[in-house]
């Protein structure tokens, strides 16, 4: 029971940290908001301004910044998990680039100037069709055995066909204007996020994250093998539609209004393990805590480091996470020798 | 891309009740008076602004209307608050107009609007003629109309003083070159100075329109007159500017082109017919060659 115990004091501690950089998200802009204006500004509704400052612009960003850290983190462990394979993150199953297409679509197609939320219905809508893509290739019941395998192959044939045309789109982009508001779209970004977008995604990702928070116990069964699972009464072919389904509906979203931001979905598993344990059921939890708080800390340090600059988060988390992901693996090596 | 009109996605009438609306309007008596707070959050829009603006009515402009090699006014934007353009900022500087460009942040202008300020959209001028129209819809918002008029009249007056120069010269094919190969086609603000000057654009010849690539085997093909511009960042830098130095364009240089300053002609303003006289100035010898 100690390990059940250590899960808990984790989790808790997990907790404390997304409240405490939900606040600091709260906290930082060019505002120069002192602490007391700025919580008597979210609270009581005191200062013109401030109040519009804290609730209409810096609360979608710092809600936004929780729930796609959560979507990220959660889904890249739901996808380890399921496909037993620690390399599996959220835009494997092609999701990510499906959305990443739709909006560049939009963008290419001067939808989005003409109509602001163009761009993540488009957006929504590439998710959508990229994952019915991949579960019409990777075929309805999974098979014993090839489950895992051909939902990877089909993901990686989406994400790489989505990429292609991606970058017809930028290829063929009206002008360079055009190009480069593609470009930096796809850095992912997380600035000036309203309400709207907030109102837009929040629904999406949280039946996501609730068709993904019933697969714990089918997780645990199935890191004992596909057929062991089975054989425990686990029935594979709802499992997998489950794990896809909330993947695509909360990555979906989450891509839909912050852009394609990576190695959080990646690294957030790979950084709880140790301390949760790497039973699916745990870690589940543990990693939406944990993506959360890694995405609203990078969104913290992008507005710090680089005020003005509209530093992009997708960028800042790549950076961040890289080195990181390899201090990682040194460190599991070591652990194997 | 082309099925929206210009300006027909502006805006101005678009203070549409939001969260903010109260806060913006309340301590200020009718609406159709005179904005007294601007905020610019474009290049083209700045200096347009910086133009026609009563003294103190301009709040704030672009960071990019400070840098010498983007913007024609940097004395007078360095007068004036540098922002970013992110909403945040714009938004605590308590403007009651924003005027922004059609390919700043769609994000940052929704909410803008949400936030119930009164946001101005203006697309990218294509051609002279809409620099009059930028200059009039410009001087209708704040309030400036007989300034704006003024400002048409002298570039209506520079215009024609070029048109004047132009008017003996020999038509020529010319083409723009821009890093990373690119040219300026049919239905281009840079295509219809080109034009301004007597040149045909050979880009256009082409079936080019917009700015558009033009591959460096197809532009020493068309032998043209060849147009470089000085870009808006400060130095050159980067791979984009490798065709730059092309050993084939070298040689299309050395038949005869000009440069012309990307901040004069790749916004809608009226320091748009000093590209004009660039490209006269350049042509000069070649006239004299005609005759």
């Amino acid at each position: 029971m100690s390990e059940a115990a250590r899960g808990r004091r984790t989790l808790a501690a997990l907790g404390v940290a997304v409240a405490a950089l939900f606040a600091a998200s709260l906290l930082t802009g060019p505002a120069g908001l002192t602490l007391g204006e700025s919580l008597s500004a979210l609270l009581a509704g005191e200062g013109e301004a401030a109040v519009l400052v804290m609730r209409e612009i810096r609360l979608p960003r710092a809600i936004l910044g929780l729930a796609v850290g959560a979507t990220l983190g959660l889904s890249g462990a739901a996808l380890q998990g399921y496909l037993r394979n620690p390399l599996a993150e959220p835009g494997l199953i092609g999701v990510s680039s499906g959305a990443a297409l739709g909006a560049v679509l939009a963008i290419h197609a001067g939808l989005s100037a003409a109509f602001p939320l163009a761009l993540p219905l488009m957006a929504l809508a590439g998710a959508g069709l990229a994952v019915l893509a991949v579960l019409a290739l990777a075929g309805g019941a999974p098979t014993a055995g090839g489950g895992a395998l051909t939902l990877i192959l089909a993901g990686v044939a989406v994400t790489s066909l989505c990429g292609a045309l991606t970058s017809l789109a930028l290829n063929l982009s009206p002008n360079p204007f055009a190009a480069l508001e593609i470009v930096f779209w796809m850095l992912g970004s997380l600035a000036d996020r309203s309400f709207l977008h907030v109102q837009l995604a929040l629904p999406f990702m949280v039946v996501g994250w609730a068709m993904l928070a019933t697969l714990g116990r089918g997780l645990d069964a199935l890191t004992l093998g596909e057929d062991a699972a089975a054989s425990l009464g686990v029935r594979l072919g709802r499992l997998r539609l489950l794990a896809v389904g909330g993947v695509a509906a909360s990555v979906g979203a989450a891509t839909a209004v912050a852009g394609a931001i990576g190695f959080v979905g990646l690294v957030a598993p790979h950084l709880l393990r140790p301390l949760v344990g790497a039973r699916p059921s745990a870690l589940l939890p543990a990693s939406a805590l944990g993506g959360a708080a890694v995405l609203l800390a990078a969104d913290v340090a992008a507005r710090l480091l680089a005020p003005g600059q509209d530093l992009k988060l997708g960028v800042l988390t790549a950076i961040v996470g890289a080195p990181f992901f390899l201090w990682l693996v040194a460190r599991h090596r070591r652990g194997l020798a | 891309m082309l099925a929206a009109a210009p300006d027909a996605a502006g805006g101005e009438a678009a203070g549409a009740p939001g969260p903010g609306s109260g806060v913006a309007g309340a301590d200020r008596p009718g609406s159709a008076a005179a904005p007294e707070r601007v905020v610019s959050i474009n290049l083209c829009t700045d200096q347009l602004a910086m133009l026609l603006a009563a003294p103190g009515q301009l709040v704030s402009v672009s960071r990019w209307a400070t840098r010498p090699g983007a913007s024609n006014m940097v004395a007078a934007a360095a007068e004036l608050r540098a922002n970013d353009g992110g909403a945040e900022e714009v938004w605590l500087m308590k403007p009651d107009l924003v005027l922004a460009g059609s390919f700043n942040d769609a994000a940052t202008l929704a909410l803008l609007r949400r936030l119930g300020l009164r946001v101005a959209v203006f697309e990218p001028a294509r051609s002279l003629d809409d620099v009059p129209e930028r200059l009039r819809r410009v001087g209708r918002l704040l309030g400036r109309e007989a300034e704006a008029e003024r400002t048409v009249a002298g570039f209506e007056a520079a215009r024609a003083s070029a048109a004047a120069r132009a008017a003996g010269l020999r038509r020529l094919p010319a083409a723009y070159h821009y890093p990373n190969g690119y040219t300026s086609g049919a239905g281009t603000l840079a295509a219809d100075v080109m034009a301004a000057a007597r040149l045909e654009n050979a880009a256009a010849d082409l079936g080019l329109s917009g700015v558009a690539p033009l591959p460096l085997e197809a532009l020493v093909m068309l032998e043209p007159f060849l147009i470089r511009t000085r870009s808006l960042a400060d130095t050159r830098r980067g791979r984009a500017y490798e065709t730059a130095r092309h050993p084939a364009l070298e040689r299309l240089a050395a038949l005869g082109g000009a440069t012309v300053e990307e901040r004069r002609q790749v916004c809608g303003t009226p320091f748009v017919t000093l590209a004009v006289e660039a490209l006269l100035d350049a042509r000069a010898p070649a006239l004299a060659a005609a005759r």
